[in-house]
């Protein structure tokens, strides 16, 4: 007897309908960002793992900022033989790409050909280009700092008119936005200038394991190729530091749990010298290695510790407690270093040949030349940059908040950045004219609208990808950058067919079995409510997360690979870990007992 | 204990005997002197089949007729198989030979005569590796008493002239004189949980990690296929244990009452439950690492664990399949290291 298979499919692009009463919000994006229907030939795939969430109209920019620049580099600027960039659209907030495939043998050779020319290039030069790099980048941020604070005075300062500036307030208004937005695209260059070339250099020699050892896990390569020293690591390490300082110093009783940022801050100063010497340590640490986000930085709410001290302050009185007991809290980098030399050794024995041994030499070499790269850029780009970019939107916000374009300093995130130009070009000319803003009585009714929106997108799941299933996925890139493959697709196709399961699969990032309570840890304000030996079950792990891994027995996200920074803080805390699940926030209730196989990357819900 | 004309014990044997042992012989006294726990047990070496083989060919040749019978003549090969398997089962066994084996086998069982033992063939050809020659012959479980270990050292060097045996050398037409059977005569495991382990990957011929089947009871279940065993999966260096894949073992292989091996029903409750805990799958990853240095080369092992815990060896050789293999590399270093990168950016994965 034969039966008939159905053959799954993505719905098409064109038949996701917008959720009702959110279609103005929808057609607020960019017309770019619209789907159309010459779209529904293309597959597309939902970006879950930048873009977990849906996008307030003004957060898109980062999406636009980075598949430019990214594009750019695969594109016109490296040639890479058989991609070119990322197409991206947007759909009741979520973010939607679709890769481009250079599939002409023809044309794949013209490319080759520029391809060594220019990657290997920076292979050779590595050294010397990322050296520039960090120089390069280090000036964006010292501009970005330095860009004019943004207000209007009621009359222009007579230091002005007297120096014959000839030049008014409104008009630096413009100018402070439009160096605003640049300095954010051009970062976001800086960010792709490297990454892909790093990122490839990685899969070669993740490529030849997998071919070699056909059964190794993702985690051992990933753990013979991370890198211990990489600027990601410092918030963490300056935690650690301050903690040892408050004990040196005596001041350690006064950094508790359950107390604020402010009650601290405040009772330290009041403890005279002691904790005021603790403070100047504070201020040192803070600039710049708090100037990291609670999240990815792709959203303006993921505010730096600099912004929100209550996450740096849950940590410390775990350190300062681990350090009254006598034990070493430093990360033991020297230990570290020389296991991951051992582990490169013993692989390197198993091999058949010399000639595989000298391959391997070869392709390991070029990973850990590139990877502080790859492992370094984030703070810079995704954190520091990010968080001086996302500031500076909130000034505008207060500012025209108060002129009355919308109730909140936040709200100005409701507006493209398009609107968020003709706002300021608006206040411009209101101040100039001496007549009221137009904005008042536009913006208001619009924000509000827009807020419903998101909420009412944040409740609906999106399907993971549509259009048509490709044969293979062949493009370096999104492999690279996404870990999608045909097989992961194939998982998508047939995921919701065991509804009931309680086994919920990921990404086995860190080895071990751990039983505990479930703590399923939305955003940063609730990270307070981690107890000793729970579970951390959150959507992005995330480096800012680090200082908590002291506390659990096992994390869980949503979101994430092997190689992302909290698998690696895993394995050196030795936690269980099990990342990339896709929805063990939806599935794993709060206070439920799971138990995490980070070994094999399954997590069971157990009752 | 010292070894005698025609036996030898296992802390005595290195491969190089091999000729004069079998490769199981050989194998197990490799082991030994390497440290790793085995059975204690003696080899009754070749010289000793020899001495018989002589003794019965004045009566009438065994050799010269073997040698003489082609591939598919199979009629000829089971009637002679017959004829030389009874004589080796129950001709005379040459007075001092007999007693050679009645004195070890007392030396072994020390105060406790009725002890049980495995006895083993131990063949030598001229590709000992080759493990499909290897499964044609006998082995006797749970043999207990003197009398008894005579007999099946007996049935082992018959199992020598068994009808696929000798149909297997004329197919490959190998010369009987280099064809010869010693016994390994061993004390008997009573395994609480055995089987086999692979310090490569069956599957995908992977050197880095070690595969583990398990079942209850006696290794022969898992061995002839008769139970489905537990597998495990662990990584050589790391010792992540990537798979358990815990299997409805429904029978089991334990030792008879009279001597010999039942296999009987696996009680419910055990049927579904793992043969080996994490530390057993992790101490099993120790030896086979051991093992694998010491011999250089991937292995394919026999092992058990006994009632009180203890992991004991029952034989190692050299893994044949994936070897044959290796002669071609995964990758070679390049002129440029560069190059390599083109493996992914180029398209040709």
């Amino acid at each position: 007897m034969s039966t008939m298979v159905k053959p799954k499919r993505f719905p098409l692009p064109s038949s996701i309908e917008v959720i009702a009463g959110t279609e103005r919000t929808q057609a607020a994006y960019p017309y770019y960002m619209q789907f159309t229907q010459e779209d529904d030939e293309r597959f597309w795939f939902y970006n879950s793992m930048h873009f977990p969430a849906p996008m307030c109209l003004f957060d898109t920019i980062t999406a636009e900022a980075a598949y430019c620049a990214l594009g750019a580099a695969n594109t016109r600027v490296h040639c890479l033989p058989t991609t070119l960039g990322i197409d991206y659209r947007i759909i009741n907030g979520r973010i939607y790409i679709g890769g481009n495939a250079v599939t002409d043998p023809a044309e794949i050779a013209r490319r080759t050909k520029e391809f060594k020319r220019r990657a290997f290039y920076y292979y050779d030069n590595w050294e010397r280009l990322s050296a520039q790099w960090k120089e390069k980048m280090m000036a964006l941020i010292r501009d970005a700092q330095k860009l004019q604070k943004v207000e209007i005075p009621e009359f222009e300062p007579l230091e002005h008119v007297h120096a014959g500036r000839g030049v008014a307030s409104n008009h630096y208004l413009l100018d402070t936005y439009q160096k605003t937005l640049e300095g954010y695209y051009r970062m976001w260059q800086y960010h792709f200038e490297f990454l892909l070339l790093g990122y490839g250099a990685y899969l070669t020699f993740f490529d030849f394991c997998k071919k070699a050892f056909p059964e190794i896990s993702d985690q051992t390569v990933a753990r013979m190729v991370a890198g211990m020293q990489a600027e990601i690591f410092r918030p963490d390490d300056e935690l650690r530091r301050l903690a040892k300082r408050a004990v040196e110093l005596g001041v350690d009783d006064k950094i508790r749990d359950g107390c604020s940022p402010n009650d601290i801050i405040k009772s330290l100063e009041q403890l005279g010298d002691p904790g005021k010497a603790w403070l100047k340590e504070l201020a040192v640490s803070r600039d710049p290695w708090f100037n990291i986000n609670v999240g990815d930085g792709f959203y303006h709410y993921h505010r730096s510790w600099n912004d929100d001290l209550s996450m740096p302050f849950a940590a410390l009185p775990g350190y300062i407690a681990n350090i009254k007991a006598g034990r070493r809290i430093e990360r033991p980098i020297e230990k570290l270093m020389a296991e991951r030399k051992q582990l490169i050794e013993d692989y390197s024995d198993l091999l058949n040949s010399d000639e595989e041994r000298a391959a391997y030499d070869q392709m390991i070499g070029l990973t850990h030349r590139v990877f502080p790269y790859v492992e370094g850029h984030k703070f810079y780009c995704e954190h520091w940059y990010t968080n001086l970019f996302f500031n500076k939107i909130r000034e505008f916000g207060a500012l025209l908040s108060t002129y009355g374009f919308f109730p909140d300093t936040e709200d100005v995130f409701h507006l493209t950045h398009f609107e968020l130009e003709a706002a300021i070009v608006d206040l411009m000319t209101s101040w100039s004219s001496g007549s009221p803003p137009r904005g008042p009585s536009r913006w208001p009714a619009l924000v509000e609208e827009r807020k419903a929106a998101i909420a009412a997108w944040t409740k609906h799941d999106t399907a993971p990808a549509l259009g048509p299933v490709p044969e293979v996925i062949d493009d370096p890139a999104i492999v690279m950058l996404w870990g999608i493959t045909r097989e992961s697709l194939d998982a998508w196709l047939t995921a919701g067919d065991q509804p009931d399961s309680n086994e919920i699969k990921g990404f086995a990032a860190s080895s071990g079995v751990a039983e505990g309570v479930a703590r399923v840890v939305k955003s940063v304000d609730e990270i307070g409510r981690l107890r000793q030996g729970d579970i951390l079950v959150c959507q992005v792990t995330n480096p800012t997360w680090a200082p908590i891994f002291q506390k659990i027995a096992a994390a869980v996200s949503d979101i994430g690979g092997s190689m992302s920074h909290a698998a690696i803080v895993a394995r050196e805390f030795g936690l269980p870990a099990v990342v990339g699940t896709g929805r063990a926030t939806q599935k794993i209730k709060e206070g439920q007992r799971i138990r995490v196989d980070g070994g094999r990357g399954v997590v069971t819900i157990l009752e | 204990m010292r070894s005698s004309e025609n036996v030898s014990w296992f802390a005595d044997i290195t491969l190089k005997h091999r000729s004069a042992v079998g490769g199981k012989g050989g194998s197990l006294g490799e082991l030994t002197r390497a440290g790793i726990a085995v059975p204690p047990g003696f080899v009754v070496r070749t010289g000793g089949f020899e001495r018989f083989l002589a003794a019965l060919e004045v009566e009438e040749p065994i050799r010269p007729r073997v040698e003489s019978l082609r591939e598919g003549e199979l009629e000829e090969i089971t009637s002679l198989s017959e004829r030389v398997r009874a004589q080796f089962e129950s001709a005379a066994l040459p007075q001092d030979l007999q007693s050679e084996i009645v004195e070890a086998h007392a030396a072994l069982c020390g105060e406790r005569l009725g002890l049980p033992l495995a006895v083993r063939s131990s063949a030598t050809t001229e590709d000992a590796e080759d493990a499909s020659f290897a499964g044609l012959q006998d082995t006797c479980l749970w043999v207990m008493g003197a009398q008894a270990t005579v007999k099946y050292v007996r049935s082992c060097w018959a199992s020598l002239y068994s009808v696929p045996s000798i149909a297997y050398r004329r197919k490959h037409r190998m010369r009987e004189g280099g064809v010869a059977m010693a016994v390994v005569v061993q004390h008997m495991v009573d395994a609480r949980t055995a089987g086999v382990m692979f310090t490569r990957s069956p599957l995908t011929g992977d050197r880095s990690v070690i595969t583990i089947e398990a079942a209850w009871g006696l290794g022969s279940a898992v061995v002839s296929g008769e139970v489905t065993p537990d597998r495990f999966v662990i990584a050589k260096i790391t010792g992540e244990i990537s798979i358990r894949a815990i299997s409805d073992k429904h029978v089991q292989h334990l030792p008879a009452a009279d001597g010999g091996v039942d296999e009987v029903k696996t009680p419910e409750e055990m049927r579904r439950m793992p043969s080996l805990s994490d530390d057993e799958v992790a101490a099993l990853r120790d030896i086979g690492r051991k093992i694998e240095r010491h011999y250089g080369r991937p292995q394919d092992i026999e092992w058990a664990i006994d009632r009180d815990g203890r992991i004991l060896l029952l034989q190692s050789r050299p893994e044949t399949v994936w070897s044959a293999k290796d002669a071609t590399p995964v990758a070679r270093p390049a002129q440029n290291p560069h190059t390599h990168v083109m493996n992914i950016f180029g398209g040709r994965r």
